[in-house]
């Protein structure tokens, strides 16, 4: 039992036949933050937000959700949580608003807040306008957004968001931001789970890395940016000899590199600027701490 | 050993809350697709009624001292039930598993899996409730000539719908594909829905068949219709209504295991 702490996960493990997806986790939501789970897919993120609704139970550790231990006591935990899930599972040939009242019954809001919560979620997702429309007349954008207003619909005290932008145009994907971050603005715990970089980079207070079902690395993203892959990095343009020369130079000169589709970048460079290749600097991400932990590509 | 005792602590706890919850999102639903589903569900009947009523019907006028459409309009009330609950129970429990994802989004909201199966049952027996009384409402018209005893036939119908739609949420929680239930639809549902004494009474068929027919819940949702319509048969009837109830029963904790297994990893 925690008393700061939103999510606590101790050794979960989870088994799917041959394949364990959740290999161990250890994880820490505290009271509010925004905390990303960064990995490709098939790391074991969907599953560890499966376990969290007790939609998927454990096979092995200790798993906390608002002080409540899981799976027992999973539908209490539930109550007070928001569920904004990968997949849409929207009611289509119903309203907007019809779609939100059906959460506020299954959420347990009394008859005299319901049409208040309602408003409240619809003035969040800036769905006012839309409330009669049904929802298989809904842009993708305005369909995710009723997914988090119908997971925020009774004032949960931690919200889930499963790939809360995947499959949006990067413009739409930014009004999704916006909104998540005016719910962290509210201080609302929320631990999100995605595949996009930026994403994390934008919004997490702190991420952790997930590979194989495991945490590779925790922490605020500017930390683990400084700690695992240095100030800045080069990247190097060319042709595919160029770019295996210029790999294999790094190398000799004890520096890491990855692939970035058409360019080599090579990391680390602040330690060793001797050494660097010419090339377009540019300050080191995620996404170069992701590949240096994990050796693999993100998406 | 852990798990299994918390499973078991969670088992039968059925919170109204939970099951308000799920009949309230079943009902705005239906709100916007009641029409064809009354039509399906109603009309079906109707036309078996009136095809074997007045096909039949000219060439045997009388069965077992009622006139044939008489038979048959009290007999196609056990069909409207069936065609009512388990059919939507085993197709809409497969859509809103697999393509809609309805039940995802339920069960992260604080509803179990038996209140979730327990509320879409309930919700398809009213349903059945009321549907099953179509048939008897167009035999009326026919010439049935009304009875006291007709109004059971609203919970008759609801028992046995609860019966039938979590037999067909246990079928859909089996299920590997939608295309599995044609093997449900050919083997099990067209001959109880034939052998249930419906168009034809049992009693003229060998005995072995007789004896399955008594095991067939359909054929005593038909005789309790009629026993509701020309006058119950005291124990026998109340025999019957036995057997739905722990039909119903059974099937109910059937269909919250298969569901489980196919909602919770």
């Amino acid at each position: 039992m925690s008393d700061e702490l939103a999510i606590r996960l101790r050794g979960a493990v989870k088994r799917y036949d041959e394949i364990t997806a959740v290999d161990g986790l250890d994880l820490d939501v505290p009271y509010g933050t925004c905390v990303g789970l960064l990995g490709p897919n098939g790391a074991g993120k969907s599953t560890t937000m499966r376990l969290l609704t007790a939609q998927a139970i454990a096979d092995e550790g200790e798993l906390e959700v608002l002080g409540f231990r899981l799976p027992d006591e999973s539908k209490q935990a539930r109550a007070q949580l928001g569920v904004s899930p990968q997949l849409d599972n929207l009611d289509v040939t119903l309203t907007v608003e019809q779609n939100l009242l059906v959460f506020a019954f299954l959420y347990r809001i009394g008859r005299a807040d319901r049409r208040g919560a309602i408003e409240r979620a619809l003035e969040l997702a800036n769905l006012v306008d839309r409330r009669d429309s049904r929802v298989d007349k809904l842009s993708g954008g305005m369909r995710r957004r009723l997914l988090i207003a119908r997971a925020l619909v009774h004032r949960p005290r931690l919200v889930l968001l499963d790939e809360p932008t995947v499959g949006l145009d990067p413009q739409v994907r930014q009004g999704m931001w916006a909104l998540i971050d005016a719910l962290r603005a509210e201080g609302t715990t929320i631990l999100m789970s995605t595949h996009y970089i930026e994403e994390a980079q934008r919004l997490a207070d702190t991420v952790l890395i997930m590979s194989h079902g495991k945490a590779v690395a925790a922490g605020a993203p500017g930390e683990l940016v400084a700690e695992h892959a240095g100030r800045q990095a080069v990247e190097v343009y060319g042709p595919p000899n160029r770019l295996a020369e210029v790999e294999e130079e790094a190398r000799a000169a004890g520096l890491r590199t990855r692939r970035t589709g058409t360019s080599v970048s090579v990391l680390g460079i602040d330690s060793a600027d001797g050494g660097a290749p010419e090339g377009e600097r540019r300050p080191a991400n995620l996404e170069d701490v992701f590949v240096l932990l994990t050796g693999e590509e993100i998406d | 050993m852990a798990v299994a005792t918390q499973r078991q602590r969670r088992l039968g706890r059925l919170e109204r809350p939970a099951l308000a919850g799920v009949l309230v999102r079943e009902l705005i639903n239906y709100s916007s697709y009641w029409r064809s589903s009354m039509f399906s569900s109603t009309v079906d009947p109707t036309i078996y009624l009136l095809a074997f009523g007045f096909g039949f019907g000219s060439l045997v006028s009388e069965i077992g001292g009622y006139r044939y459409v008489e038979f048959v309009g009290t007999g196609t009330v056990a069909t409207a039930v069936l065609f009512s609950s388990a059919f939507p129970a085993m197709f809409g429990t497969f859509v809103k598993y697999q393509f809609q994802r309805t039940y995802d989004a339920i069960l992260a909201a604080p509803v179990d899996t038996e209140e979730l199966v327990t509320a879409e049952a309930l919700w398809m027996a009213i349903r059945a409730g009321v549907y099953g009384c179509v048939p008897l409402v167009v035999a009326l018209f026919f010439g049935l000539d009304p009875a006291w005893g007709m109004l059971t036939v609203p919970g008759i119908a609801f028992i046995s719908g609860f019966g039938w739609a979590c037999f067909g949420i246990a079928v859909a929680g089996f299920a590997k594909s939608i295309d599995n239930f044609s093997y449900i639809v050919s083997a099990v549902l067209t001959p109880l829905f034939l052998v249930a004494g419906t168009f034809f009474p049992l009693d003229g068929l060998p005995e072995w068949a007789q004896v399955a027919g008594e095991l067939n819940p359909l054929h005593h949702s038909v005789e309790l219709v009629r026993g509701a319509a020309f006058g119950f048969e005291g124990w026998i009837d109340l025999l019957r209504v036995g057997v739905l109830v722990l039909f119903g029963l059974a099937l109910w904790r059937i269909a919250i295991h298969a569901m489980t297994r196919k909602l919770v990893d």
